[in-house]
């Protein structure tokens, strides 16, 4: 059988100080890297049109480049799309041309007109377009902020039923921190954002939770188990305890993440990039932010039982019940980790 | 052993139903066959149906437009926007095609393996309205061209050409007197008549192609519209003609009042004309419009009559011979036969209420679509593959029942997209994908629950039931807050993000069904056959 971290017994919460400096860091420079480059929306959010052309040989993109400038496509951005005879043209509208309305048939003839100069017409095909009036643009990124808060408070308002304020205070907290440590990834590696991307930020959100809640869980139940022990030695026990599961979910995860990563094709691939850190800062969240966060809010507004006011001190008064009544038969001593 | 048989065909069921509704069935396509209707085939095929990413087609969102004038009432305008537009649809010929209102104000069509976007746009966002009107017979508003040439030169806008005539005789001999007057009263050139060119019909003037934005511009000013007379609408042709070397663009003076418009039109057929080679749209109009037809054409026999389609006059207004009732027709010239049978499809789908605008558009190549569900399948094995290995590999038997269920999962899921009728796109198939690896969680906690009860030196039996009872209250929590924030992103969502959504809330379902009742079950079976076992392969 093979087992690992089986028994585990890692003082987790001691590293809190390092993650909190880890997770400066990694905000502070893509909150610098935000406000220097700005997020790279896609045209779904700007609104313009984006074509894609699959061309039966490579062609030189510094004359495609130079055939889109001569027919007045200056504002054209032109990257290859996964092989070298896929191009992605993408030209943002601007406002004058929107109230117009002919810029999209006209952003198509253009490059028609290009790509007959460079590549020759009938050597190539259009595989894709994608025409999004700025109005519509706006109206999305209204409704992914409006997705990201909405999840958010519903996800608050059913931990406080299911468990406490406290722990959903701190899984959304914990949560709130992987968006903005997820967008500063999207930020650092120019990721564009498009709709899939957004979808990819709230699935992390979901994840995330997901990962913070298995902990918590098991915190809810040592919590009763354990009556002597304070919060900061029952958040260590617990996530040592569920060790061997994250190690596991994390695994099969990241297998098929990476699957899509590499295999998916072009498409998918920003998605998959977005998970694949979601995954990781989600897992580190659950473990190094949340639950330390738990313990800040127990200090400052202690709970019933008063856990939380000894939760980072000296041993308080022992409790009413003297011992452990309701650990089940046979549990073993819970690991002694040294309170600091 | 009861409540094992009854976990079995209550398994059995379920797994019976999903392949049931994942069985291929015959499906009816509608194939345009290339003279504007459509012919039926059948064929066989899974019933998932796959989003326009992934089959290739076109998605539009269309808006009234308003930059033509305000639409008091958005809403209603594109409720019956919509059944005229799912009209033309149907009759345009593609598979499942959707037309459906989104929000209040937003009208989403959908077609599936349609190739050309630029010939589905113009039938969709066409309005089709359709009016007969007399052309300016008193020629008032060439009455009026001195004094609109004074408006404009109060206004200061200059005469941009230098030809020294006013209204200039083009073709035939009619000497103008209006153009003499207007000669008269300033020796510069008007600016707008300067551009204008009597043609060969009352109220039809020509326009050289190169000038018709600076005309157009110019007739469009308030100031010059307050000078042209009542009664009297500036419509220009819908077609270039060509005099020698230069194009002329046709703008013609008509009557205000429509002498007919085309909700009376009934039916409208294209063909094309055998001596002429013209393609020719010929409708029937009905009864009461025959009636109101024959009427006015009595009135005006000998006059010209333009036939304008959304604001534009189609081809040069004929004359009236004698009276016309119920039939008529629309000739197009040399434009092909297609058009023609598009414009007699729009017109037997009636008029749109508003003018449309798309506000976004996708087109997406069959071509691509394919490598998309080759790639999406492809990832999706090598995730599966790892995911194997990785539970096989880690809880050996426990992880070959995993597995099994793993497969049972993968059923349900697609079975539930088959069954509700919900659209896998290239998303939902990542979101697949990413679901079957999130999938094996419950059963990691419930595994891992398991060997802390045997550790905690339990019975096998007890630490099985135990194992699931106490890794309930885990699963039952994460899976509702990932479903709740799947739920968000397919209310607040469009297209391929819903179809994430969608598969992630299914999978989520599966997930629960195939990790806690299957496995269980295939527990109880394994402890039940082996009743003397000691250690547990988990």
């Amino acid at each position: 059988m093979i087992r690992f971290f089986a028994n585990a017994n890692y003082d987790f919460i001691k590293w809190r100080r390092w993650a909190y400096g880890l997770t400066a860091v990694i905000m502070l420079v893509g909150a610098f890297d935000l406000v220097i480059r700005g997020l790279n929306y896609s045209i779904e959010f700007t609104g313009g049109t984006l074509i894609q052309i699959e061309a039966k040989t490579a062609l030189p993109m510094g004359q495609i480049r130079q055939s889109l400038d001569n027919v007045g496509l200056h504002g054209a951005t032109i990257q290859t799309f996964g092989s070298d005879t896929s191009y992605v043209i993408r030209a943002r509208t601007s406002a004058e041309a929107d109230t117009t309305g002919g810029d999209t048939v006209a952003v198509a003839a253009s490059v028609t007109r290009a790509f007959d100069a460079t590549a020759g017409a009938g050597n190539y095909r259009f595989e894709r377009t994608e025409v999004v009036r700025p109005k519509v643009g706006k109206e999305l990124q209204g409704k992914a902020f409006l997705a990201i808060i909405l999840s958010f408070f519903v996800t608050l308002i059913y931990l406080a039923a299911r468990f406490e304020w406290r722990f959903g205070l701190a899984a959304v907290l914990a949560t709130a921190h992987d968006v903005l440590a997820t967008i500063a990834f999207i930020s650092l590696m120019h990721i564009e954002v498009s709709l899939i991307v957004v979808g990819a930020v709230l699935t992390v959100v979901g994840y995330s939770l997901n990962d913070t809640i298995i902990i918590f869980d098991r915190v809810r139940e040592n919590l009763h188990k354990y009556r002597r022990q304070n919060l900061y030695e029952i958040l260590n026990l617990s996530i040592n305890e569920t060790l061997p599961r994250s190690v596991l979910t994390h695994g099969t995860t990241i297998a098929t993440t990476l699957a899509l990563l590499l295999l998916a094709g072009e498409v998918i691939r920003p998605f998959a990039w977005v998970m694949s850190f979601g995954i990781f800062t989600g897992t580190f969240s659950s473990i190094y932010i949340a639950a330390p966060i738990l313990l800040l809010i127990e200090k400052r507004w202690p709970g019933e039982d008063a856990r939380g006011a000894r939760a980072l001190g000296a041993r308080a008064p022992t409790p009413a019940t003297p011992t452990a009544p309701a650990a089940p038969r046979g549990a073993p001593a819970p690991p002694k980790v040294p309170a600091r | 052993m009861s409540t094992i048989r009854g976990r079995l065909i209550m398994i059995g069921i379920l797994a019976l139903g999903s392949a049931l509704s994942l069985l291929p069935r015959n499906v009816t396509l509608r194939i345009p066959n290339g003279a504007g209707g459509v012919k039926d085939t059948v064929e066989r095929r899974v019933p998932i149906s796959l989003g326009l990413d992934l089959q290739g087609g076109i998605h539009l969102a269309l808006e009234v437009d308003e930059s033509k004038g305000p639409v008091p009432d958005c809403a209603d305008a594109i409720q019956r926007a919509e059944r005229v537009v799912r009209t033309r649809i149907d009759q345009f010929g593609t598979t499942d095609p959707v037309v459906q209102i989104q929000g209040r104000c937003r009208l989403i069509v959908e077609l599936a393996g349609e190739k050309d976007p630029a010939r589905a746009k113009s039938i969709i966002a066409r309005t089709a309205f359709l009016e007969f009107r007399i052309t300016d017979m008193q020629n008032q508003f060439q009455a009026a061209l001195p004094q609109i040439d004074g408006v404009l030169r109060r206004a200061g806008v200059k005469s941009r050409s230098a030809a020294p005539s006013a209204v200039s005789q083009l073709f035939g001999n009619d000497t103008s007197k209006a153009a003499k007057d207007s000669a008269a009263e300033a020796n510069t050139p008007g600016a707008l008549s300067s551009l204008l060119f009597q043609g060969q019909l009352p109220g039809e003037f020509l326009v050289p192609e190169e000038q018709w934005q600076v005309v157009d511009s110019l007739i469009q000013r308030p100031d010059v519209k307050q000078a042209i007379p009542r009664g009297i609408d500036l419509k220009w042709g819908a077609q270039v003609e060509s005099r020698g070397a230069t194009s002329y663009r046709p703008l013609y003076a008509v009557e205000s009042r429509p002498i007919i418009t085309g909700e009376e039109l009934q039916k409208a057929t294209a063909r094309r004309d055998q001596q002429t080679n013209q393609s020719i749209v010929e409708f029937v109009l009905s009864r009461r419009g025959g009636r109101k037809f024959g009427e006015e054409t009595a009135r005006h026999i000998q006059h010209y009559m333009a036939i304008i389609l959304d604001g534009r006059v189609q081809g040069q207004p004929p004359i009236i011979k004698s009276q016309i009732n119920q039939r008529g027709m629309i000739e197009l010239g040399s434009k092909p036969l297609q058009e023609a049978s598009d414009l007699a499809l729009v017109l037997r789908a009636g008029a749109l209420p508003a003018p449309l605008m798309i506000v976004e558009e996708r087109a997406i190549g069959a071509s691509l679509g394919e490598d998309s569900i080759n790639d999406g399948i492809r990832a999706g094995i090598v995730g599966v593959a790892l995911v194997i290995l990785i539970m096989v590999g880690y809880y050996r038997l426990s992880g070959a029942l995993a597995v099994a269920a793993l497969t049972l999962y993968c059923l349900f899921t697609l079975a539930g997209l088959a069954a509700f009728g919900f659209t896998l796109t290239l998303p939902g198939l990542a979101g697949f994908v990413l679901s079957i690896g999130i999938a094996v969680d419950a059963n990691v906690l419930i595994f891992e629950r398991i060997r802390e009860e045997l550790v905690h030196g339990k019975s096998l039996r007890l630490a099985v039931e135990d194992g699931f009872k106490h890794a309930m209250n885990a699963i039952v929590d994460s899976n509702v807050s990932t479903a709740l924030t799947a739920f968000i992103l397919y209310l607040v969502g469009t297209g391929p993000v819903q179809g994430f959504a969608i598969t992630l809330i299914i999978g989520i379902a599966a997930s629960m069904v195939s990790a806690i009742f299957v496995v269980k079950t295939l527990f109880l079976i394994w402890l039940q056959r082996r009743p003397t076992m000691t250690t547990l392969s988990v």
